[in-house]
């Protein structure tokens, strides 16, 4: 390859990269609520299926990509609550309840969508690249940065918030609290499995909304199991990014770049190993990390542990 | 000062499940005084204060403050009426700073944290008042436990308070701590607050109280004038019958040597030396005691002795054998018990009932399994018997050991040591929580066993403690021994001096 086309690839793949990881930034964003509460909801990969397939639906009824959008949320939040509902009120174990989730996610949007929708092979459309003057067209830095769509720009504005949210709120000071010491919390007044619903809410929320791009700013298409473990890698995400939003953005940066470099590798002619390995690419990396990163130094103590008031 | 008391309980009763609690406890507290609470382990003392301070809801009776009926929902509610309380085990956030915890559930939910300067500043100035030495910008986990401590009395004061619960706060604290904490209670007094002070050590409440009440199961049974009463008719009331501070002891001479230290050093968790170049044996029937302010390397010696910290040079030999640097595991195999300091940490398994937790180092051996499954009825009659001889006060032996008062599980965790028939006992705070009848008999039993021949190395804070039971005591200071003194009260002076540092003897009086 000679330097242009060196950095054309550059530039296409770290474009790529960043569409490619904003679902993980989403889902992983939210899930760090959930754990800064005390919650380990392992039932992403399930919320995020049901995130797309309430905006691929709702979507296609409308054609309204906002209105989509809406839904995944509300779709995910929905299955949230459910979750919320046994691990908080009933004190289930929480990977329990989130491995069922995540077969109930799986196989509720494939029976709704071969009921509903499969014989119609309908597409909607997707949102498009906005065009920035000036900025899309740059050489190079166009391509890598400033043509992609509003959701993917959104990513930004979501770290950002989430982390004025988490350390610059009341709110979010007593989230961090339930999760190291929730007895603390319960004895300043306030409620303990109140802070632990809104956290997964907010998680489930975002695990919606990451789901929902991928049927409504990536694929114009809803496809059975079409998340492909991103809900999983989200959680690897989290552990890597130190529980911080800022960081989980970054990782996802990571290894949506991963995800990129696979897809491409495969189309370039020139390279000869099987595509198989470099569809691995991110699950390994995933290993990789959580075996690197596995010190539980900044894990909310509390994680994954239900509260008992006396 | 008002004629109607500040404060008045009435008959309250408390239940958990088949357990009393409160028995229809009635206490007067008056304005401006310091009232302290003494009672054994289980007596009620806890529950009581965790029903005035919102924590816990009596199941009867009546709270009256201020001439006003009160029932409260929650702590906040308490504090909103200006009544605020310091738990045996601290409600702070570790991972937050001081003032974060502070506010902690205060304003709106939604609020945007803004005026942290305030707070700050708010803090700064409480500190400087009371000379209480807290940081606003410190991170709660970064502080040692005295300092945890302020930070959570300073809490309450900061929330506004005009009465100060105080659970055993001292049982944590060094003695030089524990002076800045009496003082301190004065301090509050002469502000106009009211202090209820609950302990289990006599010569403190002797110290600062005004009044004190005597709890028995679950009862408010004397309540006296500290001028018209002394430490004796103290122990006398809470007990029953009267406590023997000396325990007559056996001369005989001690046999060979069962545990041999040689120049031992390691660090602390955070990289830092904590043990530099310790040497020392225990003999076969000998209690051997540790004295040192906390802090001087004994918490790292203990923890490297059993395993739990990794040894940078030296030796440790057990019957011959060298033990450095095994596993706790391994060294628990051989014939080793451990009375840790900190027993939720090390010691206990909270949500485990007192059986499991009697079995926790021999689960795997007989009698209590055979062919890889669990004897249920022999660890539940080993139990039963730990639980009557050392008088564990509890309903059953599978009721968590949560459940428990703290100085009935630090009772448990030495039923379960001394159980063991251990060649050498390593012993971290014998009494730390443990009511002075109580008291008394763990003694007995430690001297018991020293006279059965086992070695037995005894850590302790407790002066008392040390010169109660020990045949020699070394003193430890910034991680070396400095000293060894023979358990004799009238050489008090020279421990003194030893445990500040100073290696000259004094100076020979007049
Ligand atoms: N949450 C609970 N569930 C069941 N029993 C409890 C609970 N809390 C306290 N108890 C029981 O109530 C009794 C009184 O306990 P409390 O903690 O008030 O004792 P205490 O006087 O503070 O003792 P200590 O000096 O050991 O701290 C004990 O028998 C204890 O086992
Ligand atoms: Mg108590």
């Amino acid at each position: 390859m000679d330097d242009m086309m060196l950095l054309t690839f550059l530039a296409t793949l770290v474009g790529a990269a960043w569409r490619l990881a904003t679902p993980l930034i989403f889902a992983s964003i939210g899930e760090v609520f959930s754990e800064r509460a005390g919650v380990l909801n392992i039932g992403l990969e399930g919320t995020m299926l049901v995130g797309a397939f309430c905006g691929f639906a709702a979507a296609s009824a409308t054609g309204n990509i906002p209105l989509g959008l809406l839904a995944g949320v509300a779709g995910g939040m929905l299955f949230g609550l459910v979750f919320a509902f046994f691990t908080i009120t009933i004190k289930a174990d929480q990977i329990v309840v989130g491995a069922a989730l995540n077969l109930l996610g799986m196989g509720l949007t494939a029976f709704l969508f071969r009921t509903y929708y499969v014989s119609t092979g309908k597409g909607i459309d997707i949102a498009q690249p906005v065009h920035i003057p000036w900025l899309s067209d740059l050489p190079f830095l166009g391509e890598a940065f400033f043509r992609q769509n509003l959701i993917v720009y959104s990513t930004i504005l979501a770290a950002i918030l989430a982390t004025l949210v988490l350390y610059r709120t009341s709110f979010g000071l007593t989230l961090r609290a339930v999760g190291e010491h929730p007895k603390a919390v319960d004895v300043a007044g306030r409620s303990v499995p109140g802070y632990r619903y809104a956290a997964v809410l907010v998680g489930t929320g975002f695990a919606g909304l990451g789901g929902a791009f991928l049927t409504l700013g990536h694929s114009n298409q809803f496809v059975e199991g079409m998340t492909s473990g991103r809900g999983f890698i989200a959680l690897a995400v989290v552990v890597f990014a130190r529980w911080s939003p800022i960081g989980a953005f970054f990782v996802s940066l990571l290894f949506g770049l991963f995800y990129a470099l696979q897809l491409m590798l495969q189309a370039q002619a020139s390279i000869v190993v099987p595509y198989q390995v470099l569809q691995a690419l991110p699950y390994i990396m995933t290993i990789i990390t959580l075996v690197v990163f596995r010190g539980k130094g900044a894990a909310p103590s509390k994680l994954g542990q239900p509260y008992e008031m006396r | 000062m008002s004629t109607r008391p500040f404060l008045r309980i009435d008959n309250i009763r408390k239940r958990f499940g088949p357990i009393v609690a409160s028995d229809g406890v009635s206490l007067e507290i008056e304005e401006g005084e310091i009232h302290s609470l003494l009672g054994e382990n289980g007596a009620g003392k806890s529950v009581l204060m965790s029903m005035i301070c919102g924590m816990v809801r009596p199941d009867e009776g009546d709270i009256v403050y201020k001439g006003q009926p009160v029932s409260f929902a929650s702590p906040r509610d308490a504090i909103r009426q200006r009544i605020g309380m310091v738990h045996q085990h601290f409600m702070l956030v570790p991972n937050l700073t001081v003032a974060e915890n502070y506010i902690l559930g205060q304003g709106s939910a939604l609020s945007v944290i803004s005026d942290m300067d305030k707070v700050h500043r708010k803090i700064r100035a409480l500190s400087e008042r009371y000379a209480l030495d807290v940081r606003p910008d410190a991170i709660v986990e970064d502080l040692s436990v005295g300092e945890q401590q302020r930070v959570e009395i300073l809490k309450v004061l900061f929330h506004g308070i005009d009465l100060l619960i105080l659970d055993e706060p001292t049982a944590v604290l060094t003695p030089q701590e524990t002076d800045r904490l009496l003082c301190l209670m004065s301090d509050l007094v002469k502000d106009g607050k009211t202090v209820v002070f609950i302990s289990h050590k006599l010569d403190e409440v002797m110290r600062v109280s005004n009044r004190i009440s005597v709890m028995r199961d679950g009862r408010v049974v004397h309540t006296v004038k500290v001028g018209e009463t002394n430490a004796r008719e103290l122990a006398r009331m809470m007990v029953g019958r009267d406590v023997r501070m000396e325990l007559p002891r056996n001369p005989e001479p001690p046999g060979p040597i069962v545990l041999s230290v040689e120049n031992l050093a390691c660090r602390a968790e955070n990289g830092i030396p904590a043990v530099r170049g310790v040497s020392f044996d225990v003999r076969a029937g000998e209690i051997v005691g540790i004295a040192g302010v906390s802090g001087n390397g004994q918490t790292e010696l203990s923890l490297a002795l059993s395993g739990l910290l990794p040894v940078d040079t030296g030796r440790v030999v057990l019957n011959g054998k060298e033990i450095t640097g095994l596993d706790p595991a391994a060294i628990n195999a051989r014939s080793f018990s451990h009375i840790p300091e900190d027993r939720h940490k090390h010691g206990i398994v909270l949500p485990l009932s007192l059986s499991e937790n009697t079995i926790l180092q021999r689960y795997d051996q007989k009698p209590f399994a055979t062919g890889g499954m669990l004897n249920g009825r022999v660890i539940a009659e080993h139990t039963r018997d730990l639980i009557k001889r050392f008088r564990v006060k509890s309903r059953d032996e599978n009721q968590p050991i949560a459940a428990l008062s703290g100085g009935n599980q630090q009772k448990l965790v030495v039923a379960r040591e001394l159980a063991r028939n251990p060649d050498f006992i390593l012993v971290n705070q014998l009494t730390r929580g443990i009511d002075i009848g109580a008291m008394e008999f763990v003694m007995e039993e430690m001297l018991k066993q020293r006279d059965s021949g086992r070695a037995i190395l005894l850590i302790s804070t407790e002066l008392e403690e040390l010169f109660a039971i020990c045949d020699r005591i070394l003193v430890m200071f910034h991680g070396g021994i400095l000293g060894e003194l023979p358990p004799d009260r009238t050489r008090l002076d020279e421990l003194g001096l030893l445990m500040a540092g100073n290696k000259e003897q004094p100076a020979p009086a007049g």
